[in-house]
């Protein structure tokens, strides 16, 4: 264990002295969080609206700013029957909303007020969620009219769990996280070994009578620790920019994030013990980290609508288990008992790599 | 006493031999040279010897510990330097030797005792704080040595440990040979230097992974001690070459820088002034020619070629 310990100092020191590395450890991985978290964002805002309001009745201009209000919409033409095509194909106008003549008098009777809400379809996601929003507006609106009447009519008021706006961050935000700590973890290991081969120190230390297992252990500590405050430094920048709550426990979401973490860890170093040089173990690195994780681990695209083979696949990925946990420990506020199938699967996975790692290391070893 | 027993051994990869039966011993406090062109089994020899490459068959004891059956018991009684110099080039040189202490298990008073030599055998008291990547090549070197050497193991291992050194540093390292090996411990090198193995007690040639020849460097000179070496000064040593292998009289030659090597055959002799008239005639000005002692080169290329 001393001699693990040794290792570990010695990897400290040459992070340390390594300014850049320590760097790109610790504060790209936030940078990135910014960068994918602004950017990839499924919320819809300023969406292009024309207004075609035949009726010029206060309830008509209320419902105008009542999506105006909303913040989704960006109220950019009134537009007369004719127009309406052309501004829609020349994309000068995303949606449409049309109230004919009569509509105010309806609203003020009780009577069915129809109205017309147009919504450009090119791009499929877009337009369901434009519609989402467009209801829902409209679905408020309404609300003030049927309060006054004295028989409210039943009306579907839908509510989301966790995330009460459907903010698409919310989701996304956790992957990211782990996304991005996956790779940090597992590039920066699996450069490690392989760059010993390279330099030729690893032969000293071999030569020592130091077991491939102490080996192991003392390179897991130092990039265990570092990887360990970069993820909790996302973590914060997720919820200081991306207002990502933290409802539930931190000492459970640090459990979870070290098991999370010494298994890409430990995936590193194994890449690492079957790559010759730094290139290959870069490559496999990013194969073994990037697509899994960005794919198959339900960060975007949902586990439960993948073909069966697939999802098989997805066992095999560290941070679908993570995501479980982290999206329940911090959206949800849950406790361990929901999710702790998922600890223990990265428990395992974590000590199948380590163990792995280390057989391999030894074979080479003598 | 023997400090390393080698019998037949042998390492195979796939259809390759690389070492083929290797057969000898060194004695405890003996510098034991070992000779070959590169690719020759040296170091496949060396890893085996240091349990780090298990033998296809033949046995091998490193201090009285088969290397097979506890190559981590080996690896606590030996050193080992590579031409590398394998240090970590960012870490300082205190920290450098911190770490290999740490890894062969030295206790903190042990470690600051040895630490304390190492320095003064390097020269690099004062330069602790030093990056290692900072040193030049004969400071690195000994640096490494120190390394190599921090658990006073009885053997040390030395794999080309002299390469892209200055002469003067080279000379040094020489010197803390010796002195290791005054003090009783083993030390066995591998070279292609062949005026290095002139400080070696005995010398091992291998070649094609086979032991070509073993011996003191006399006994080696001994060797060709049936056949007289001639050496010739000639402005144009090609030529003479050329000249020279066309004579029956002559085995073989090799060219060392401007002069000319001619080994005749033991049942033809023939007169120097013979051969330089002979020379002469063929056109090629003879500077200077005379008999001399075979050197380690000439027994080196002898043994390589007949082998």
């Amino acid at each position: 264990m001393r001699k693990a310990f040794a290792v570990a100092r010695k990897e400290f020191r040459q992070i340390a002295r390594d300014r850049r590395t320590l760097m790109i450890l610790l504060f790209v991985p936030a940078f990135y969080l910014m960068l994918y978290g602004y950017a990839l964002n499924w919320d819809i805002r300023h969406v292009r609206l024309g207004v075609e309001d035949q009726d010029h009745t206060p309830e008509s201009r209320s419902v105008v700013s009542a999506f105006v209000n909303s913040g989704y919409f960006d109220l950019v033409a009134s537009v007369d029957d004719t127009r309406i095509t052309e501004l829609m194909n020349t994309n000068e106008v995303r949606a449409v909303l049309v109230m004919p003549s009569g509509f105010g008098r309806s609203l003020r009777t009780g009577a069915r007020a129809p109205m017309q809400v147009l919504v450009n379809g090119d791009n499929a996601n877009t337009a369901t969620t434009v519609m989402g929003y467009a209801l829902t507006i409209l679905q408020s609106e309404s609300a003030h009219y049927r309060s006054g009447q004295s028989t409210p009519l039943l009306s579907v008021q839908p509510r989301v769990w966790y995330n009460a706006e459907l903010r698409s961050t919310l989701f996304l935000v956790p992957g990211l996280i782990a996304y991005i700590s996956m790779i940090t973890a597992v590039i920066s290991t699996a450069l490690s070994i392989v760059r010993e081969k390279e330099r030729g120190t690893m032969e000293q230390v071999r030569m020592a009578p130091l077991g491939a297992p102490a080996f192991v252990v003392g390179k897991t500590i130092p990039y265990f620790l570092i990887s360990l405050a970069s993820a909790v430094g996302i973590i914060l920048v997720a919820m200081m920019l991306f207002g990502v709550p933290m409802r539930g426990s931190w000492w459970l979401l640090l459990a979870a994030l070290s098991l999370f973490l010494v298994g890409a860890l430990g995936l590193g170093l194994l890449i690492s013990s079957v790559s010759d040089n730094q290139q290959v173990a870069f490559q496999l690195a990013m194969l073994a980290s990037f697509l899994p994780t960005f794919m198959l681990s339900g960060f975007i695209f949902p586990i439960s609508s993948m073909p069966a083979f697939l999802r098989a696949v997805t066992y095999l990925v560290p941070a679908r288990y993570f995501l479980v946990a982290l999206r329940a420990i911090v959206l949800k506020g849950a406790g361990a008992a929901a999710f702790w199938e998922d600890l223990a699967a990265l428990a395992i996975f974590a000590a199948l790599v380590l163990a792995l790692a280390s057989v391999r290391l030894r074979r080479e070893w003598a | 006493m023997n400090a390393i027993v080698v019998s037949d051994l042998t390492r195979r990869f796939g259809q390759f031999v690389a070492v083929d039966h290797l057969t000898f011993d060194v004695r405890q406090g003996e510098i034991f040279g070992f000779l070959g062109a590169n690719g020759a089994g040296k170091s496949t020899t060396i890893r085996m010897l240091c349990g780090l490459l298990k033998p296809t068959s033949g046995t091998a004891s490193v201090g009285g510990v088969d290397v097979s059956r506890d190559p981590e018991g080996v690896k606590r009684r030996i050193g080992y330097m590579s031409q590398r110099f394998s240090l970590y080039e960012r870490l300082t040189v205190d920290q450098n030797i911190r770490f290999f202490g740490g890894i062969y298990g030295l206790d903190q008073a042990h470690l600051n005792r040895r630490r304390r030599f190492v320095l003064e055998m390097a020269g690099l008291e004062g330069r602790e704080r030093t990056r290692a990547s900072e040193l030049a090549g004969g400071w690195r070197q000994r640096l490494a040595l120190g390394c190599a050497i921090l658990h006073e193991p009885p053997i040390v291992f030395l794999d080309e440990p002299t390469g892209g050194v200055d002469p003067l540093s080279r000379r040094r390292f020489w010197d803390l040979i010796d002195q290791l090996s005054a003090s009783g411990v083993t030390v066995l090198v591998t070279t292609h230097y062949l005026d290095e193995a002139e400080h070696c007690h005995r010398i091992a040639i291998i070649h094609a992974g086979r032991l070509a020849a073993l011996g003191s460097t006399d006994e080696l000179k001994h060797m060709l001690a049936d056949r007289s070496i001639v050496e010739i000064h000639a402005s144009n040593p090609v030529e003479a070459m050329r000249l020279l292998d066309r004579m029956p009289e002559v085995e073989k030659t090799s060219v060392f820088g401007t002069t000319v090597h001619a080994v005749l055959r033991a049942d033809r002799a023939i007169p120097t002034d013979a051969l330089k008239s002979r020379l002469v005639d063929g056109g090629v000005p003879v500077a200077g020619i005379g008999p001399v002692q075979p050197s380690l080169e000439d027994v080196f290329l002898e043994v390589a070629e007949r082998a």
